[in-house]
């Protein structure tokens, strides 16, 4: 029997009734110890999780944007170890969802057990390894990550076949990633009719869980065209683009979550 | 056979298919239909056919006697220098833009270091007919301005890396990022035994033509299909996937493959893969990888642009792990100082590349009854800017 845990993101869709806004941003960027303070900013804002991406070298799912924030915070000294260090505090300053993102070769180097303990710890409810395959988490991942009461959330495209959608559900007790287009991320600027079927059709599967539309959101417009099918969305290369530019963090952060939501 | 690929896509510990969701469904697609097509008579009729005629297959295994007298042995090589645009990498680019075409792509997409394999595929997509786009580093591009150029001559659209190290790792993220971005239309042709399942074990099946003709050319040649060694220089891994392939089950043969030491192996400037590296995942599989500590891909150097990778196939990380395969290195000196001996012996000018794999002479304990066979995998003109430069002939 599967246990279930009810953490922060159960708790989140099991609440609200809006439209849930999850925001991406990486670890480390623009300055070294940003994290922690963007965070707090998003959550003060509105922003209803966050996805703290851990940066890696080679980010083949990501397009220029994010590609250029995780280059930046490595550059800055960003790691696991000090991620880690700098979440220490999370719980008493962020009281929303937090997820870890990133790609799944740092992870094997810090330890898989020792990584999910880490990240028990300082209160991360939940993961997105992009390029963590579905057969090596069932096997070799899941309960590790079930132990330590973090829920694997996994990607869906256009692509996907409703068979593997259904896998997909079966298998995740957060929230589904709905990729909204076949693209890296940050590559759309507006949603045609073919996302929207596509939308649509997910919608109607009557899936267990929520899914969430990410990749191509970047106003209030795409936000409302995303959401329209959905639980909520997430947005990431448009909030890394702001923060690159912002010299008032808080007040920039303030703004854009206020205008994605309305 | 004890070195081939499992049902789930691995070798050993190594192999998989680490690819973000907007890939699964192509590399699916390959998964669940090459086996059926490379198996089917009209793809192996098509296939030998062009490498009959069009690549110039097979190619000759030659005895090279002044080598054998100077190391003692009897050192043949196996010329696939002599294929069609230069080098082995066309082997496997025949057989996948075949496979291209039964599963109705139009389009294709390639990453390349050297330019050979770059090369290699805007040759077959100009004999197709079909659009190709090849992702070469920066870097790469100005060190093999002439392979860059026959690209373009070729028909082909080259586009610089020009992330990261701006070598082959940064022009193979490049090329993933643009299939994730047209997933139905295109074809991604991967030019070495790495990348997610079935990639290594399609390519390694393409290239296993080396060592098929290997074991019947020495066969008529010696008596025996079975030399005592065969050497192979190792980047990603195709050549040497290809010439170990009918022979990895024979313990009796020793395989040996030789990675790029760059300036020395502790020298911080490096590309062997097996003295640096731990396992890890990269462009779709779990192999050897040289990182940080932190799981950060490192940037590696060689004089060669094509054994400039930070990995090696899942094949040869578990060809090392199981101890079937000898793995040495050679320094850019020492490949360079080989790739002038054999210009000197035996009137071949080799790939960088491919010299590396004649370092192995040196260092292996050999009599002379043994019988060597070095895989010579491409010829020296994409390189005689880098001999010139190095001046010392």
């Amino acid at each position: 029997m599967k246990v279930t845990h009810m953490n922060r993101i159960n708790t989140l869709f099991a609440n609200t009734r809006q439209k849930v806004l999850s925001v991406y941003f990486t670890a480390g960027f623009p300055n070294i110890d940003d994290t922690l303070s963007v965070a707090k900013h998003l959550e003060k804002a509105g922003a209803d999780i966050v996805e703290i991406g851990m940066p890696f070298s080679d980010p083949v799912a990501d397009g220029p944007t994010i590609q250029e924030s995780n280059k930046q915070a490595l550059d800055n000294g960003m790691n696991l170890e000090l991620l880690f260090k700098q979440l220490e505090k999370l719980r008493d300053n962020v009281s929303i969802p937090v997820i870890l993102m990133g790609y799944i070769n740092p992870v094997i180097q810090y330890g898989v057990e020792r990584f999910c303990q880490s990240c028990e710890a300082v209160g991360v409810d939940g993961l997105i390894l992009p390029d963590l395959p579905m057969a090596e988490y069932l096997t070799e991942y899941h309960s590790t990550f079930e132990k330590h009461g973090l829920k694997n959330v996994f990607l869906i495209t256009p692509q996907t076949s409703e068979d593997r959608i259904k896998t997909v559900d079966d298998n995740t007790d957060g929230f589904i990633y709905m990729v909204s287009s076949a693209s890296t991320t940050g590559a759309q600027s507006s949603f045609g009719d073919e996302q929207k079927s596509y939308f649509e059709k997910v919608n109607g599967m009557e899936l267990k869980n929520p899914a969430l539309v990410g990749f191509g959101i970047s106003n209030r417009t795409t936000f409302e065209q995303a959401t329209a099918y959905s639980a909520g969305a997430i947005v990431g290369s448009a909030f890394i683009k702001l923060l690159s530019k912002s010299d008032d963090l808080e007040n920039d952060i303030n703004t854009f979550v206020k205008e994605l939501k309305g | 056979m004890k070195y081939s690929v499992d049902e789930n896509g691995y070798y050993g510990k190594f192999g998989g298919a680490y690819i973000p969701e907007m890939l699964y469904p192509n590399v699916e697609e390959l998964k669940e239909n090459y086996l059926s097509i490379i198996g089917s008579s009209d793809f192996k009729e098509e296939f030998d056919k062009l490498l009959r005629d069009y690549v110039g297959r097979p190619t000759p295994l030659f005895l090279a006697e002044r080598l054998s007298q100077k190391y003692e042995a009897q050192i043949y090589l196996k010329r696939e220098d002599l294929c069609h645009t230069g080098a082995h990498k066309v082997n496997n680019t025949i057989g996948q833009i075949i496979l291209a075409k039964k599963l109705g792509k139009q389009k294709i997409i390639a990453e390349t270091g050297a330019g050979q394999h770059g090369v290699a595929t805007a040759t077959v997509c100009a004999l197709m007919g079909m659009e190709c786009i090849v992702y070469m580093g920066k870097i790469d591009m100005e060190r093999q301005r002439p392979n860059v150029e026959r690209m373009r001559i070729l028909g082909a659209r080259v586009v610089p890396a020009t992330s990261g190290s701006q070598t082959l790792k940064d022009a193979t993220n490049e090329a993933m990022r643009h299939w994730i971005n047209h997933p139905t239309d295109t074809h991604y042709i991967i030019g070495s035994v790495v990348g997610p399942h079935p990639y290594p074990d399609m390519v390694a099946k393409f290239q296993s033509v080396i060592s098929e003709e290997i074991m019947n050319q020495l066969e008529a040649a010696t008596g025996s299909p079975y030399p005592d060694y065969i050497l192979a220089c190792v980047g990603g891994g195709s050549n040497a996937a290809g010439a170990f392939y009918h022979f990895m089950d024979n313990e009796k043969v020793n395989l040996v493959a030789v990675e790029a030491a760059g300036h020395g192996v502790g020298s911080g400037e490096s590309a062997a893969t097996t003295a640096l590296g731990k396992p890890g995942v990269l462009h779709g599989s779990k192999t050897l990888l040289m990182q940080t500590k932190d799981g950060q891909v490192v940037e590696p150097y060689s004089i060669s642009a094509g054994l400039d990778y930070p990995g090696i196939g899942p094949i040869h990380a578990h060809l090392f792990d199981t101890g079937r395969v000898q793995f040495l290195n050679a320094t850019d000196e020492e490949a360079m100082n080989a790739g002038i001996e054999l210009s000197r012996q035996e009137g071949i000018i080799p790939a960088i590349e491919s010299a590396h794999a004649f370092v192995a002479l040196q260092k292996l304990d050999l009599t002379p009854n043994d019988t060597v066979v070095i895989n010579l995998s491409g010829r020296g003109d994409k390189d005689l800017e880098t001999y010139i430069q190095w001046g010392k002939y």
